[in-house]
């Protein structure tokens, strides 16, 4: 049940109890309990809106994706390198990935100065940063499995057999 | 119409009696209405809430880019053929040979059409059961065959039961058509059914004609088709498509799979009548068949949880419903109402703005109930409960 809570809790958060209930058959007491046992575990981390670019006070804000690669610690490997960078509150999102690189990052910030300063100043000299290359974003297209486009609205027949 | 001196106009005179004598649809006039009406949360449609999954209509876009666009073979592509056979042995568990025992057509409607074509002489029967989608009498009739309903009840969860079937044989009887899960009662056939029913068919040497639509969206159980039954091949005609499962209903492409010698003869109508399927929808539907399973399994995932909820609130808002095991349909009883269904309909609708069916669109054995379409968002049907709900405790409250 767990399972299926959190796939119908990412595609609506804001879902009610007496919702996923219904569309699951259970107890809504069922899932009430379901859901504070995950957040209370920490497996729901949280919960977020997915806005376009131009939603007020998005319009301004600058994203860019960095590739940073780096030399992994003798004892703590890339976590150590990875967390110190991840407590940035300019670091959206950061993950190791295989390849040419090894950590990627997505940094926000009010200006692309702003942006531009927080690579120079901090990310490029935390010890074991080797490189680092930035992207900014110039539009967004889809997040979270959401577009940002809406397609036209296809009108259906109202009856039909 | 007939004109003032009660005779035909000169312009109806031409109009052949069997087509003349085609039913208009019983509840136009609620159609009009709901039409006419803006802000409706409508149960009425009959197909799926989903657009075309993307990957299927991008091959669709492919092809056009590609510059697909002749005829293909009468029988439908090679490719799509053979992949539609595969499709079926695996799913279905009867094996057809894609050279030969299989064509594609414009939907289901078409492959009936053909089927009929094919099978029937002036006068011949066909047992069908009813309540049942709108075109089966209809296509009967313009083959010049003659439609024989069996109704299925409500006691015995509108599958249909094999006396009945046997009761309507005579000897002109030719053939049998089943529609399980079913258009409008989402009914399916228990297997013990199914057999019984077979062994009539085999019995009284009856063709079978089995429209497999809905197969996919079976909830509850495993779908079982009478074409895999033993000896059933040699005689059943297999009709299925991409409308419901793969939410293609706009492409129109479906499939017939019979034996050899009945493929042929459907293929000579099909040939002189449409020449083939459209290309694009063609190479839409071998996408769907080949990888659109997870898609399909999805939608049906949808459907299943919008089922169980709304089903539920029908019954607690007095109109008593069995739970479905297919297809996307709610068959209700609105006895609790104290009107009939066409009057419920036309009330609900103009009450609470929430369009339904009345079942006897789908035939005499409909009166008493409406059909409530379920693909439609969670938060409409939810907002639709709601309204049902409030109309039926007026309704008894008066």
């Amino acid at each position: 049940m767990k399972e299926k809570i959190i796939s119908l809790l990412r595609t609506n958060a804001r879902l009610t109890a007496q919702e996923i209930a219904e569309i699951l058959s259970v107890e809504t007491a069922e899932v009430v309990s379901a859901v504070n046992e995950m957040e209370n575990a920490g497996v729901i981390r949280g919960y977020t809106a997915i806005v376009t670019d131009d939603a007020p006070g998005s319009e301004s804000r600058v994203k860019a994706l960095i590739e940073v690669k780096v030399t992994p610690s003798r004892d703590g490997g890339f976590d150590r390198v990875a967390r110190r960078i991840a407590k940035f509150p300019e670091v959206t999102d950061l993950s190791l990935l295989s390849g040419s690189y090894d950590l990627l990052l997505t940094v926000e910030g009010a200006s692309l100065q702003q942006v531009a300063n927080f690579v120079s100043d901090k990310l490029a000299t935390i010890e074991g940063v080797i490189s680092t290359a930035t992207s900014f974003q110039l539009k967004k297209y889809k997040e979270s499995g959401m577009v940002m486009q809406s397609d036209e609205e296809y009108e259906r027949l109202k009856i039909c057999f | 119409m007939k004109n003032m001196s009660g005779s035909k106009s000169v312009s109806e005179k031409f109009i052949a009696p069997h087509i003349a004598s085609l039913p208009a649809s019983g509840i136009r006039k609620f159609f009009d209405l709901v039409n006419a009406m803006d802000d409706v949360i409508s149960l009425g449609v009959g197909e799926p809430d989903f657009v075309t999954p993307w990957t299927i209509r991008e091959s669709g876009i492919y092809s056009l880019e590609h510059g697909h666009t002749g005829y293909t073979s009468n029988l439908g592509m090679p490719r799509l053929r053979r992949a539609i056979c595969d499709y079926v042995e695996k799913n279905y568990s009867v094996s057809y040979d894609y050279r030969n025992e299989c064509l594609v057509t414009i939907g289901v409607s078409e492959a009936l059409d053909l089927a009929f074509r094919m099978l029937l002489s002036p006068g011949d029967e066909v047992i069908y059961t009813e309540p049942c989608y709108v075109s089966y009498p209809a296509e009967i009739a313009m083959a010049h065959g003659v439609p024989v309903p069996v109704t299925t009840r409500y006691e015995n969860e509108f599958a249909v039961e094999p006396e009945d079937i046997e009761r309507a044989v005579t000897p002109r009887t030719k053939a049998i058509l089943l529609n399980f899960p079913c258009n409008p009662t989402g009914a399916v056939m228990p297997p013990e059914k199914l057999r019984a029913v077979a062994e009539i068919a085999k019995k009284y040497d009856l063709a079978v004609l089995t429209d497999e639509i809905y197969s996919e969206l079976n909830y509850d159980g495993n779908h079982l088709s009478i074409a895999s039954l033993p000896g059933m091949k040699e005689r059943t005609i297999f009709l299925h498509g991409f409308s419901k499962a793969f939410a293609m209903t706009g492409w129109r492409v479906g499939y017939v799979c019979a034996p050899a010698a009945m493929i042929s003869a459907m293929m000579r109508i099909h040939q002189y009548a449409i020449m083939c399927a459209p290309t694009v929808a063609q190479e839409a539907a071998l996408e769907a068949v080949q990888n659109g399973g997870n898609a399909m399994v999805e939608m049906r995932e949808s459907y299943r949880s919008r089922r169980d909820f709304f089903v539920k609130g029908l019954n607690d808002a007095g109109l008593e419903c069995l739970m479905p095991h297919g297809a996307f349909y709610a068959f209700a009883s609105v006895k609790n109402s104290g009107m009939d269904s066409a009057e419920f309909a036309e009330k609900l609708l103009c009450a609470e703005h929430v369009a339904v069916v009345p079942g006897e669109a789908f035939g005499p054995g409909g009166k008493g109930f409406v059909r409530c379409c379920y693909a439609t968002s969670a938060d409409e049907l939810r907002e639709a409960l709601k309204r049902i709900k409030r109309f039926m405790d007026k309704q008894g409250s008066l």
